[in-house]
């Protein structure tokens, strides 16, 4: 495998661990623009743990403990976050995360302004299982009774709570998960390239994986995925064919190309590319006997 | 265990300086089928919704079952046997109609087990086998992977009802439930109402189509302006002067002739 392959494959891994970071809270309707300060913390509290002048734990160890120290960070700022919604959640998730970088960049054991160096590494064979595992979790923690009561407080708050759903513990259970798996993306991050500085994760940063997840779809888990993949994936893709066919114009701008793309994908598919809809209607294209007796069935009532 | 699944003492509630209820106190025997009207604007969607927990009361005490629910928190009302329907669908558009029906059975699963359990993963558990057998009941089986927005008015109207069943209610709270409907429509409701009631659950229902009261009913309370001002049988409350005074607002012996439209 060559070294530019590998390195596309870990930027695509990365990006999905961190689009399924922020997926889970988007089911159920927290839009979170703070990716960058979870990613970050994730980052440093591995490589601090990680480190010969810190506790100099093993690498597995430490993004764990990485994971546990952003998760209880989350959970105590879960509280006032969450009791903005919409475009204020917005705000104060993108504030969270300058904070978050504010604070960093201040901390002289954690190098500052200067970025840190990141003792151990992970390659691609780490990380890409990892990616793996986290999409294996998110279907199974979306298909359970608890990311139904996510996906039904996203639809009706007041009729959720009304069918005995804890709004309030579920949002926060969901926001402190999401910033886990983000931590940990972050943690593989700063292992993967050895070295890490705080203004690598910044707001474009979020902005993106935010729009991984809106784009993809965040009615069904496949949407993080699809979304990932189209973003890191199309625009690098559409170099190559410009450098193929010899077309400079192309490679310069397309980005501007793919600025078009998602504007008209929010025309075409403003709930995403993968919809609940859409799943059922291929569900249905694939096992088309089923589809044939509810045709049968529908008749019948009629 | 009295007699009563329901009681509601000298309820209060107001918004802003306009009090919306006001002092209204009654009883829902058990097994009984009780209706709740009176003209636009009297109240009933409040008292619903204080009975559910979504407004607090500003003074009075609900009783369900025996027990004082009146501080209890909207999510646990469920808990003590009382789920409802709505007066516009409030189903989730985004989920299927078996999901839809899974949420109903929210309350029934409390374990972390229960929570942690992957329905979607495995087609034939038995909170699908349920969801999908009670929806086949009430005659809406046909779709239950369909995403609910993609579904007739009328088909969603029933789904709502299936979704307050499988919580397993002692009472069932229903707004509205024939409102907009067709009379093919209406009549598969009534059917599924019936069977609901064979099933020992009470049910509680806001309605103004009368033909559907009288037919469906053996109790009626009547609020105008936030106050009762009838209780009785639907055939009593057709003659009691006050009620055609609220509904007509004119004096009982020039509306005797119009009575016949008066539902």
């Amino acid at each position: 495998m060559s070294g530019y392959v590998e390195a596309q494959l870990v930027i695509l891994c990365l990006s999905t661990i961190y689009a399924y970071g922020i997926y889970i809270p988007a089911a159920s309707g927290q839009l979170n623009l703070g990716a960058a300060g979870f990613i970050t913390l994730g980052a440093y509290a591995s490589a601090w743990f990680n480190s010969a002048d810190g506790p100099g734990l093993p690498v597995a160890v430490s993004v764990v403990l990485a994971m546990a120290f952003t998760g209880i960070i989350s959970f105590f700022i879960s509280f006032p976050i969450l009791r903005t919604r919409g475009v204020y959640m917005v705000l104060a998730t993108l504030a969270f995360a300058e904070v978050v970088a504010g604070i960093v960049i201040n901390i002289e054991f954690l190098g500052a302004a200067a970025g840190m160096g990141v003792d151990d590494h992970a390659n691609l064979l780490v990380i890409a299982p990892v990616a793996v595992l986290v999409i294996l979790f998110s279907f199974y923690f979306m298909s359970t009774r608890f990311g139904l009561s996510l996906r039904s407080i996203h639809d009706d708050e007041s009729v959720a709570t009304l069918f005995g759903v804890k709004v309030r513990t579920s949002k926060v259970i969901a926001f402190t998960v999401g910033a886990m798996i983000m931590s940990l993306g972050g943690s593989l991050y700063g292992h993967h390239f050895n070295y890490i500085e705080a203004q690598t994760f910044n707001v474009l940063l979020s902005i993106f994986i935010l729009l991984y997840v809106l784009m993809g779809g965040t009615q069904t888990a496949w949407g993080p995925l699809i979304g990932a993949v189209f973003f890191v994936v199309v625009p690098e893709s559409l170099r190559h064919v410009a450098e193929s066919l010899g077309w400079h114009w192309l490679g310069e701008g397309r980005f501007l190309l793919f600025g078009v793309f998602i504007v008209l994908l929010m025309v075409v598919r403003p709930e995403g590319i993968m919809t609940r809809t859409l799943q059922e209607r291929m569900a249905d294209g694939l096992f088309f006997r089923r589809q044939e007796s509810k045709g049968k069935q529908v008749e019948s009532e009629g | 265990m009295s007699g009563d699944v329901l009681t509601i003492e000298a309820m209060q509630k107001s918004f802003g300086g306009l009090m919306v209820i006001d002092d209204v106190s009654f009883a829902v025997r058990r097994g009984s089928r009780t209706a709740l009207i009176g003209p636009n604007g009297a109240g009933k969607t409040t008292v619903f919704n204080l009975l559910s927990g979504v407004y607090q009361l500003d003074g009075g005490r609900i009783d369900l079952d025996g027990t004082d629910i009146t501080h209890v928190a909207p999510h646990d009302r469920v808990t003590h046997g009382m789920s409802r329907s709505f007066q516009n669908i409030r189903l989730m558009p985004h989920l299927s109609t078996v999901e839809n029906v899974m949420l109903g059975q929210q309350a029934t699963a409390r374990s972390i087990g229960e929570l942690l359990y992957p329905l979607g993963l495995f087609p034939k558990n038995r909170w699908r086998r349920e969801a999908e057998d009670a929806l086949a009941d009430a005659g809406v089986g046909t779709y239950p992977g369909e995403v609910v927005a993609n579904l007739p008015y009328g088909i969603q109207k029933r789904i709502e009802v299936v979704r307050a069943m499988v919580a397993r209610p002692k009472l069932l709270l229903l707004d509205e439930p024939a409102a907009g409907l067709n009379r093919a429509e209406t009549g598969k409701l009534h059917e599924l109402l019936d069977r609901v009631h064979a099933s020992g659950v009470t049910i509680l229902l806001v309605e103004h189509d009368m033909h559907f009261v009288r037919a469906l009913c053996d109790y009626v309370v009547v609020l105008n302006f936030g106050k009762k001002i009838f209780e009785g049988s639907p055939d009593e409350v057709q003659k009691d002067a006050e009620v055609l005074k609220a509904y007509l607002g004119t004096d009982a012996e020039e509306a005797e002739e119009g009575s016949g439209h008066a539902a």
